[in-house]
């Protein structure tokens, strides 16, 4: 499992274009906005936490299609399939490295860019839990409408279409939870919530990935 | 005689054959019936007009939105466990049904939220769930589709119906943190909670039994599509079948 998850991660940083390119487009669409609405500074901090998080969740959903499309290909999953690893491990780790290649520099370079959008002092730390609790139940999902549409030579808008409608919890919490915080109420009980969302994630659907990835591989 | 001999493909078509047609009439008789009696019988709402009626269509297709979602989970779950492809075949039938009236539902509730809310669209909890359920359907539509080998197509929608099924329900619980919504509560508990007492909160009985009916009306129509488009599925698969076998003999030849 530890070698599967080094091999995906030196794969992302060394075939470039996945790795750096979730950052790009994160960046691009929050650059994107001011100019959308224009560059009031009380509705950019207003609406900050929301754009991030939507932006966020968009450059993650940008890099899955190549979690197992990839090895697909190349004929390495059927491989992978027959290794003593279960199938569950196998989605399982890749679903880590989809996060630590993606949620983790996201999560890491949100506050940065909320300077951008001109967030308040105490948003910034929210921004980051939220992000940092949020972003592996992203991961996992999408490692889920991966799993499901790699058979599919045009998967991808499917895969979008499939994932984002499992992204709402996740979505609600994270951003009500930054919302809550940066007015200064109790933003806990979202981020409990969204935690809950997360572990149950990471519990449960590796089995329904792995089920999936059986169908495709049959 | 258990109920699984109706799993197979020729039992099921003979079975259903003679009984689609009653099932059709009663459905229309009943919405007939609940429609009729609930425009033209029941009184104004004091408080909305005429635009109450609205209720015998709105409440009835949302009600189907969520019990055919449910059907399709119970059927994906019988495919996965006993393999019967009637199942899945009804599951995949039952989709499009419930997207529209997931339509039907949202759509009514505009038409009736814009003289009393005065919006079409609000972002409320019930209402938001209710479109991300749309887009459930969609999505598991559209996997159908795009999926070619039909014993895989099955597999993979039934899992995705099983997740989805968890994840409406939270978004449907996520949805109540971010907004106290305009609409009301559930019509029909407050229905059964009627006893007289502050009936103006309430559905009242007046309107409940056309709202019963109407109901019934729907669940038969929905019961009647299902068996009518399974058939429909089970026929093109066989033309399927024939074709390529066909094919392949004259391959031979």
């Amino acid at each position: 499992m530890k070698a599967l998850l080094i091999r995906d991660l030196r794969l992302a940083v060394r075939a470039g274009g996945g790795f750096g390119l979730g950052l790009a487009f994160f960046l691009i669409v929050v650059v994107l906005v001011p100019f959308g609405v224009g560059p009031e500074r009380e509705v950019l901090s207003r609406i900050a936490p929301g754009i991030l998080w939507v932006a966020a969740l968009l450059a993650a959903l940008l890099s899955l299609d190549r979690i197992f499309a990839l090895d697909f290909e190349d004929g390495a999953l059927p491989l992978l399939a027959t290794s003593p690893l279960p199938l569950e491990g196998i989605a399982l780790a890749k679903a880590l490295a989809h996060w630590i290649t993606t949620g983790l520099p996201l999560a890491v370079v949100a506050p940065v860019l909320g300077i951008l959008l001109n967030m308040e002092g105490p948003t910034y730390g929210w921004m980051l839990v939220t992000l940092l609790v949020g972003t592996p139940a992203l991961s996992m999902i999408g490692t889920f409408g991966a799993a499901l549409t790699v058979g599919l030579r045009r998967g991808g808008l499917l895969l979008s279409l499939l994932v984002l409608p499992l992204y709402v919890p996740t979505l609600i919490f994270g951003a009500e939870a930054v919302r809550r915080g940066a007015e200064g109420l109790d933003g806990v009980t979202p981020l409990l919530l969204q935690g809950g969302i997360t572990a149950g994630c990471v519990a449960l659907l590796p089995f329904a990935t792995a089920a999936a990835l059986r169908v495709n591989l049959r | 005689m258990s109920i699984w001999e109706y799993a197979n493909p020729k039992k099921f078509i003979t079975t259903t054959t003679p009984i689609i047609p009653w099932i059709f009439g009663a459905a229309g008789l009943c919405i007939a019936v609940g429609l009729f009696w609930g425009f033209f019988l029941t009184p104004d709402d004091f408080r909305q007009g005429s635009t109450v009626k609205i209720i015998y269509l709105h409440v009835p297709a949302a009600m189907m939105a969520i019990s055919a979602w449910l059907m399709m989970l119970v059927a994906s779950l019988i495919w996965l466990i006993r393999r019967h492809h009637v199942s899945a075949l009804a599951a995949r039938a039952a989709a499009p049904v419930g997207m529209v009236f997931t339509l039907i539902g949202l759509w009514t509730g505009a038409v009736w939220g814009q003289p009393m809310w005065g919006t079409w669209w609000a972002w409320d909890p019930r209402l938001t769930s209710f479109l991300i359920l749309f887009l459930f359907y969609l999505g598991y539509m559209a996997l159908w589709e795009a999926v070619e080998d039909p014993d895989s197509a099955a597999d993979l929608t039934s899992v995705l119906c099983m997740v989805g099924s968890v994840f409406a329900l939270l978004s449907r619980y996520a949805n109540h943190f971010w907004n106290q919504g305009l609409h009301q509560g559930s019509s029909i508990a407050r229905v059964e909670a009627v006893t007289g007492a502050d009936t103006q909160e309430r559905v009242s009985n007046v309107f409940f039994y056309p709202l019963l009916v109407c109901i019934v009306g729907f669940v038969l129509l929905f019961v009647a599509l299902v068996f009518l488009r399974t058939q429909t599925e089970i026929r093109v698969r066989r033309t399927r079948a024939l074709v390529a076998r066909a094919r392949r003999e004259a391959g031979h030849a």
